[in-house]
């Protein structure tokens, strides 16, 4: 049950991301980026296998069964790509300014549909 | 056994790291004290990944690699880096352009706009972390670093036309950034491990049902590297983008769409080599036929290009369709023909963005983007009248390296494009007496169009550029703009003479590339720093 309301959460992130990109406005880009990333971080994190209770953290390694504890390495993983993808979208959002700016408009192409 | 040769693999990384972050700490306007140390450093690295690629030239083969652990910690769960002769040649070729295109920037560019040169250290590093990393994860942090300076080079300048196209530059890229990771961390939840070489000795033993998760992560993973090598249908911003960039900035960018297919080659070589048992060979058709469209994009891009960065824009895309071609076709001579090829376009593609600067200079001076940036930024020195020393015979020196751009793109002879293209070529039809795939046919036959087509367009623009002027306008070109151009043809050049060790050290590139289990072993069997005189150090 955890599963799938895990997959559906990421399922409906990276739909509502996708068609976000893909609007017009620059705006609407950069929150379909963001969802686009959240769905990207539960992903790795779904990779190391979904646990309850299990600590990722050995505390003697002595006599210890590493299969009673998460996987590390995903959460760390996530831990940087969750930096980098806010760096990221930190910068997009200066460019996303200079160009509202520079040309007037929120549209990704730089002009206005002819309509 | 910790002497400063052990470390020379981790130099081309700290140093430009190194430079990025002092340059940092200086005020903006020492522009020359920064520009000198921008230069020492890409000299230093320059010379660091020549010496490191007599390194790995000098390794027998079938004695793996070159491995540094950073943090001592062993293969399969700490990082490495790995040179080995592939990383060792694109490090060269990076550090080359690094020179030609900083040295082309310290005319003009770097006052265009703040911070160049500390980005510009900061691309080196991503470039060469990429080249060289053993790990997945790894060169994903690398190509982050790398993109993110990519994207204030392209904005490097400013101006509307580089702001809208480096809009579509970065989202494209976060994109696929996305799609590396979903990749990369599939590959960790299937396999459990990050490490390349680990990854790869993984494959034989999988489960049958992994075997298809393995390949649809190596095909997301693939999605993202042909999107960085500009593969079609996932290239429009290339051209865009590409033409849209400062000068050096574009040159350095010949190396950046190079990096796809230098992943490309180095994970698929790996890890569907002959052993993969069921996944040998994953893929292969599909690259075959993705390079072949590139090409068609390529080359009617090519004739279709209204402008001299645009036309340049579209070669790259020429070039990468050809190399991935090449790759997908599989035969270890086309792949040693292919590493001759990529060298000779990238250092043409480069010399050819930076020339093209210059040509514009002579059409319309002063009517374009650039003169507008120029007087949002103008130092007071830039005025045109006084741009330093011009050098004689401009018109015939700009015409003669048009005419060998031209050559070397379209691959005639008698300069270095001719002899990847043919070797290529002669490659697919050497068959030992077996019946030539159709679609090696196909591809010969697309080589061939494609450079006509470049010839071509290069032909049209240029007879209009040099024969149809209405004014007597000569430019002024300084001699740092045109010696980096004459130098990145000289070395083309140089590529043609001394052509046989050149394709000797590809062979052997090659060679090592269809025996991966040297660098698998070589890789998993490095010993920690240390570890033989019994003490682990701390």
């Amino acid at each position: 049950m955890m599963a799938f309301i895990f997959a559906l959460a990421v399922g409906i992130l990276t739909a509502s991301g996708v068609w976000l990109l893909l609007r017009p406005r620059t705006f609407q880009v950069i929150i379909g980026l963001s969802l686009l990333s959240y769905a990207v971080n539960l992903f790795i994190f779904g990779m190391g296998r979904l646990r309850v209770g299990a600590p990722p953290v050995l505390e003697n390694t002595e006599g210890v069964d590493p299969a009673l504890y998460a996987d590390p390495l995903p959460q760390a993983l996530v831990l940087t790509a969750i930096v980098i993808s806010f760096a990221m979208t930190a910068l997009f959002l200066v460019v996303l300014l200079a160009s509202r700016g520079l040309t007037g408009t929120d549209h990704v192409d730089g002009r206005e549909d002819p309509q | 056994m910790t002497g400063l040769a052990d470390h020379l693999t981790v130099i081309p990384i700290l140093l430009p790291l190194t430079s990025a972050a002092v340059m940092l700490l200086l005020d903006e306007r020492r522009r020359a004290v920064k520009g000198g140390i921008g230069m020492a450093t890409t000299v230093a690295l320059l010379i660091t990944s020549i010496v490191l690629l007599r390194l790995a030239d000098m390794m027998p083969p079938g004695s793996g690699v070159r491995t540094y652990q950073l943090g001592n910690w062993p293969a399969p769960f700490g990082i490495v880096l790995v040179l080995d002769r592939l990383s060792a040649l694109m490090l060269v070729l990076t550090s080359v352009l690094g020179i030609a295109a900083l040295l082309y920037s310290l005319a003009r560019w770097h006052r265009m706009g703040p911070r160049f040169h500390t980005i510009f250290q900061l691309q080196l590093m991503g470039l060469n972390g990429a080249f060289l990393t053993g790990d997945l994860f790894n060169l994903f942090v690398f190509f982050e670093v790398l993109l993110a300076a990519s994207y204030g080079l392209v904005l490097h300048g400013d101006g509307v036309a580089r702001v809208r196209a480096g809009l579509a530059y970065i989202a494209i890229n976060l994109t696929g950034s996305f799609l590396f990771l979903i990749g990369a961390s599939l590959v960790y939840g299937v396999t459990g491990t990050l490490n390349m070489a680990d990854f790869a000795a993984r494959i034989p033993t999988l489960a049958p049902g992994d075997a298809s998760l393995v390949a649809a992560a190596a095909a997301i993973l693939g999605t993202a590297f042909l999107m960085k090598a500009g593969a079609w249908p996932l290239n429009f911003w290339l051209p865009t983008t590409y033409a849209a960039a400062s000068a050096p900035a574009a040159a350095i960018f010949a190396i950046m769409s190079k990096l796809g297919i230098y992943v490309i080659l180095r994970l698929w070589t790996l890890v569907f080599g002959v052993e993969a048992g069921p996944l040998a060979g994953f893929g292969g058709d599909g690259l075959l036929v993705i390079g072949m469209l590139t090409i068609v994009f390529g080359t009617v891009g090519v004739l279709a290009a209204q402008s001299l960065p645009r036309l340049a824009g579209c070669s790259v895309l020429v070039s990468s369709g050809t190399l991935i071609a090449a790759i997908g076709t599989g035969g270890g001579a086309v792949i040693g023909s292919a590493l001759f090829y990529l060298v000779t376009s990238t250092l043409g593609i480069a010399a050819f963005f930076l020339l093209i600067e210059l040509i514009e200079r002579m059409r319309d001076p002063g009517a374009d983007v650039l003169a507008v940036t120029m007087e949002a930024y103008g130092e007071g020195d830039d005025d045109p009248e006084e741009v330093g020393i011009a050098i004689p015979a401009t018109v015939a020196l700009l015409g003669g390296s048009f005419i060998a751009c031209a050559l070397l793109l379209a691959g005639l002879p008698p300069l270095a494009g001719f002899i990847g293209k043919f070797g290529m070529m002669a490659a697919m039809l050497k068959t030992d007496g077996a019946a030539v795939r159709a679609s090696a046919w196909m591809l010969i036959g697309l080589l061939t169009v494609s450079g006509l087509a470049i010839l071509i367009a290069m032909t049209r623009t240029g007879i209009s550029s040099f024969w149809a002027r209405l004014d007597d306008s000569v430019p002024r070109v300084r001699v740092i703009e045109m010696a980096p151009v004459l130098c990145l043809l000289l070395l083309c050049l140089g590529l043609t003479v001394g052509g046989g060790p050149a394709m000797r050290y590809m062979e052997a590139t090659t060679k090592a590339l269809q025996t991966p289990q040297d660098y698998v072993t070589g890789v998993l069997n490095a010993p920690r720093v240390g570890s033989s005189d019994g003490e682990a150090r701390p």
